[in-house]
């Protein structure tokens, strides 16, 4: 017998559930009055730093429906590539910009909008820069465990070939999975949960 | 950045890695909504980049005072919640053991009678009018939280031909890292739901179920007012950067 590490076990994952929205975003769902507004709602103001962006993000089942009731969240640097977190040490992020925002997917339509800016590019852990991307976490009724993926951007194709992230996938043609398309007013993506095209998710 | 209000170094090691074995598996296909919306190909691993280790911080000015108080915060003036009252409390630990201060926690849940306040639910079971489902918290300098609620009702629900979800708290908690996000479920001592139920049972391992079980706790209960359940939440721990940062290239 070696002594034991005394350390304990993550506490299991269990399915966020249909009813999500009462406890991340009640106002969203008709709970008004217990907080003043949804956390996460609103990420930029007049005085954020950078270019003002939409994100139009939908999440799809097996048959390619679109889940309604799944809800999204973003964490993301600022517009020169700091973390707004006690982590960062490289600087002080820009104070008008949290980088973190939640959303649900609409009820009707399945669609999840982000109002918030391009993120700078940030370094990975040897020092070579990823090309801008944001986090996404996502929860609905029957996943299990949160799923984690990035959101890179279609106009940033220089940066994207040299992303370390990006270059770890075995099999290039799901690197698109990753890349969300510029279109006149927005960024779209969708989120495949299975499939041919199934996003790559991620364990880290 | 530094923690607001604080004088501790922020840590900046990488998280444990996540033991999928002991979560319940993507594809759990007794829960049924699992079918469709489970992915099937291998997720991409690879060590933490500064884009998972950091995180939001979220400060306690956000907090209103009743937030942690779902027998008050949804009710007319004068007026609570019906149901059995009972505190939850607990704390917030990671895998080292070490309480998270400042985790932000957010709770949601069914009323007495089993039924939750969403146009999505039809469960015959009555609204309360006193009764939204939300609260939330932040933990102190050594990890702890508690808050004030009723005891959610047990629910039919479809699934199965008669499931029925054990009475249960869902909690979405935010550690110091963004690869510490989790979202679970409390479950109570003693209630023989919890055996039968779909969802818990993509859980494979008997003592990560018990994990969720929250315990009757008789030295925190306020005699003649609540009873006490005790639940401690476990996040990533993370790994030391004595030997890490190291120049590039050695």
């Amino acid at each position: 017998m070696a002594q034991s590490l005394d350390r304990l076990k993550e506490s299991p994952s269990q399915t966020a559930g249909p009813y999500v929205h009462i406890g991340l975003t009640p106002n969203f769902c008709g709970i008004g009055g217990v907080y003043q507004s949804d956390l996460g709602s609103t990420m930029v103001n007049s005085e954020t730093k950078g270019e003002r962006i939409e994100l139009r993000i939908r999440v799809l089942d097996g048959t390619d429906t679109p889940l309604k009731d799944a809800l999204i969240e973003i964490w993301q640097a600022d517009a020169d590539g700091l973390y707004n977190s006690p982590a960062e040490l490289r600087g002080a992020a820009d104070p008008n910009f949290q980088g973190w925002g939640r959303q649900p997917t609409d009820m009707e339509t399945g669609v999840c909008r982000f109002h918030t800016i391009k993120p700078g590019r940030v370094p990975f852990r040897d020092g070579r820069l990823m090309a801008p991307h944001i986090t996404l976490w996502i929860v609905a009724r029957g996943i299990n465990v949160g799923l984690h993926t990035r959101l890179y951007f279609s106009d940033e194709e220089k940066a994207n070939a040299e992303d370390p992230i990006l270059a770890r996938i075995e099999h290039r043609l799901r690197v698109p999975t990753l890349i969300a398309e510029r279109q006149v007013d927005a960024y779209v993506f969708d989120v495949h949960l299975q499939g041919e095209k199934e996003t790559v998710f991620f364990d880290s | 950045m530094a923690e607001p209000g604080s004088n501790r170094a922020p840590e900046t090691g990488a998280f444990f890695q996540r033991d999928r074995q002991w979560h319940p598996a993507a594809f759990t296909p007794n829960y049924k909504s699992s079918v469709l919306r489970s992915p099937q190909k291998a997720l991409l691993s690879f060590d933490n980049t500064l884009s998972e280790l950091t995180g939001p911080v979220f400060g306690h000015a956000m907090l209103g005072e009743l937030d942690n108080d779902l027998i008050h915060n949804f009710a007319k003036a004068g007026e609570s919640a019906i149901g059995e009252r009972i505190i939850v409390h607990g704390r917030v630990l990671d895998e080292r053991g070490k309480g998270v201060p400042g985790a932000l926690l957010e709770f949601w849940q069914a009323n007495a009678g089993g039924r939750y306040r969403h146009k999505k639910d039809g469960y015959l079971a009555p609204l309360d009018p006193n009764f939204g489902g939300c609260g939330r918290a932040i933990t102190g300098e050594d990890g702890g939280y508690a808050f004030r609620t009723v005891r959610p009702g047990p629910y039919p629900w479809p699934n199965g031909p008669n499931d029925w979800r054990p009475a249960h708290i869902h909690f979405s908690v935010f550690g110091h890292g963004f690869a510490q996000r989790l979202i679970t479920q409390m479950y109570f001592e003693g209630d023989p739901l919890i055996w039968r139920c779909p969802i818990v049972g993509g859980i494979s391992n008997k003592a990560a179920v018990e994990a969720l079980i929250a315990g009757l706790d008789m030295q925190s209960t306020i005699p003649m007012d609540a009873l006490a359940y005790k639940f401690d939440i476990v996040l990533r721990g993370r790994r030391s950067t004595l030997f890490e940062n190291r120049p590039e290239g050695n």
